[in-house]
């Protein structure tokens, strides 16, 4: 019985050491993955901080007014940001990449879908960044002209241009990220087909007067005198 | 050497038929048909009369007129000339049309005329608006004789007109170009002028044509590479101004072609500039500059409007482009009424050399800059109209030196705040 129990027991414990043994290696190897991931995610992280400073992203952010959104959120500059995203990527990316060569049964699917998924995520980065300044552009433009032309509440203008291409932009991104397809089209077709309603029926009913003055403006050329530019600039 | 192939192969062919000549006369044209044919008559009298001996050509560069401009040009008979005015000369004069484009572009107009300059290796050439409503048998020789007798490598004008007109340039073009690159010529954006052969080649080797495709300001670029250049510059006087178009010109196309053509030069040219100190007149024909005083009506209340809703509703726009100090003090005078209203000339000088440093830095889409200066120009034309309302011609002059003193004085805040060429 005492034989039989020790044989037992030093069974169980070569099992143990064989299989510690044979799991030994694949930690080694993952926790070399993970260093040499930090390694080379932190070696990213610098090149590309270099490389956006060079290239001034941070005036770039500026001016599409991601900076004044990070400022009011306390978070670093967009350089900076960007940067340890990348870093964090990955890093997670070989952390992920040690994991599955640890062999644990049902991670590894897990894994080769978040492989799958890092390009999307850029690109949905990509379409956020370049449809904010898309949004800054179109906005400021459309309050310059409506300063310019003497339109009566330009920020309203302003406001409009912005929200529209910014619902837009981030129904692409969800779209693009895969996250709630259906929930954002029809939110957006929501918000839009609100937006749009709500201009008519202000333009309406709160602008008849203006719209009146603007026809007349237009098309009945007598009144000639509130016309400041009949001084010639050049 | 000028881009040959830019030119139509029919446009070279009758260049090739001219020949080398004396005088070149252009004319950029798109839609002129209501002036042109009278410009033209009185522009062949005057060569007849005035440079009988020399070769000359009219080239005329049209950007797509539908009203027969072109036609009309070619079509005036320099036989019909020379009876009506019972002169005769001893050359051929040739006229030319080509059309450059299908819409107008004035930096092409000014390319093509400038390339038939330098094939035909015109000695003198000289440009005139077609807009002017009415134009003085004098303008040529006025125009050309420094040009062909004197020496001189650009002529630009200087006109009688009123007071409150032309106050862009009065208030920013004269006071910006004669501070920074210290030479006070009255008009440096200019609708008719004369130059050499010599200084139309040296601008048409220039790199600025990619930049200023559709032209806008190539105009001043011209005298202010003229003046970068070395190039002899004097002034002369037309006599009255009177452009039909440019009458009721938009602010902001005005502003792109003076403002932005400016700023946009002030970056190449930082060299030179950085270098200048005070300012010199320049060799002047006639009178420096006459005002008429007539009464005019100016919607002053709007002005103003305008001025303080673009201060309230642009401040996002100039929290980019001004610095605090400015934009507050902006944002006082426009909270302030009609009558204490005073937009001053250091704070006017200030707020041009902020944009101007702005643009360089491109802080906001370039085009953006100049446009949010339009309100501010209003400000600043309120101030001027109300101070100069009862003033006479020598009131005006003096404001307006001034205003220029102001400039030079500011120059280093500019050079403070300008970024250096990384």
């Amino acid at each position: 019985m005492k034989d039989m129990i020790i044989s037992e027991l030093s069974q169980a414990v070569d099992e143990l050491a064989r299989g510690f043994a044979h799991f030994l290696p694949r930690l080694i190897v993952m926790l070399i993955l993970v260093f040499a991931g930090w390694v080379i995610a932190y070696v990213a992280k610098i090149i590309l901080r270099g490389i956006l400073r060079l290239i001034k992203f941070d005036r770039l952010s500026e001016k599409a007014g991601a900076s004044q959104l990070l400022n009011k959120a306390a978070l670093p500059s967009a350089t900076e940001l960007l940067s340890r995203f990348v870093f964090w990527v990955a890093w997670l990316g070989f952390i992920l990449l040690g994991v599955s060569v640890l062999g644990i049964l049902g991670l590894q699917e897990q894994i080769a879908r978040f492989f799958l998924f890092l390009p999307r995520l850029f690109v949905a980065i990509f379409i956020l960044f370049f449809g904010m300044l898309a949004a800054s552009f179109f906005s400021r433009a459309a309050l310059l002209a409506a300063v310019n032309a003497n339109v009566p509440s330009p920020r309203v203008l302003n406001l409009a241009v912005r929200s529209i291409i910014i619902v837009f932009v981030l129904s692409i991104v969800f779209e693009e990220l895969g996250l709630a397809e259906q929930t954002m089209l029809v939110a957006f077709g929501i918000v839009f087909g609100a937006l749009m309603l709500g201009l008519a029926i202000a333009f309406g009913f709160g602008g008849r007067d203006l719209a009146q003055r603007f026809l007349e403006k237009r098309f009945v050329r007598e009144n000639k005198e509130e016309n400041e530019d009949e001084l010639s600039p050049l | 050497m000028a881009e040959e192939s830019f030119l139509s192969d029919d446009f070279l062919r009758q260049l090739i038929n001219v020949g080398e000549v004396d005088i070149l006369v252009g004319f950029p044209t798109h839609n002129n048909a209501k002036t042109i044919g009278s410009i033209v008559r009185t522009i062949q009298s005057s060569i007849l009369r005035c440079f009988p001996r020399e070769r000359a050509v009219i080239i005329n560069a049209d950007g797509g007129s539908r009203d027969g401009t072109p036609e009309l040009v070619t079509g005036v008979s320099i036989d019909d000339v020379r009876r009506a005015s019972n002169l005769s000369a001893l050359r051929t004069l040739h006229s030319i049309s080509t059309q450059y484009a299908t819409s107008p572009a004035s930096g092409l107009a000014l390319r093509t005329i400038l390339t038939a300059a330098d094939l035909l290796r015109a000695k003198a050439c000289v440009v005139i608006s077609p807009e002017s409503a009415k134009i003085e048998s004098d303008w040529l020789p006025k125009l050309l004789q420094p040009v062909y007798r004197d020496d001189c490598d650009l002529v630009t004008p200087t006109y009688r007109r009123h007071k409150f007109e032309g106050l862009l340039i009065t208030n920013l073009v004269y006071p910006m170009v004669r501070a920074l690159y210290g030479v006070r010529i009255r008009e440096a954006y200019m609708s008719e002028f004369g130059f050499s052969g010599r200084l139309g080649s040296q601008f048409l080797g220039q790199n600025i044509w990619n930049d200023a495709a559709d032209g806008e300001g190539v105009d001043l670029r011209f005298t202010l590479a003229a003046i970068t250049g070395g190039s002899r510059v004097c002034q002369s006087f037309l006599g009255e101004k009177d452009h039909d178009e440019r009458r009721g010109a938009d602010l902001v196309p005005a502003l792109r072609q003076t403002a932005g053509a400016l700023f946009s030069a002030l970056e190449t040219d930082f060299p030179f500039w950085s270098g200048v100190s005070g300012s010199e007149s320049v060799p002047t024909t006639g009178s420096d500059q006459q005002v008429f005083l007539e009464p005019v009506r100016v919607n002053r209340k709007r002005l103003k409007e305008m001025f303080s809703t673009g201060v309230l509703e642009l401040e996002s726009v100039f929290k980019s482009i001004l610095s605090p100090s400015t934009l507050a003090e902006l944002q006082r005078i426009a909270q302030s009424g009609e009558d204490e209203f005073r937009y001053s000339s250091e704070l006017w000088a200030k707020t041009i050399y902020e944009f101007a440093a702005s643009y360089q830095k491109s802080v906001i889409s370039r085009d953006h800059i100049v446009q949010a200066l339009a309100p501010l120009f209003r400000g600043r034309a309120f101030t001027f109209v109300t101070e100069n309302r009862n003033a006479s011609a020598d009131d005006v002059e003096n404001n307006i030196e001034g205003l220029c003193l102001e400039f030079e004085r500011l120059k280093p805040y500019l050079l403070q705040i300008w970024k250096p060429r990384e």
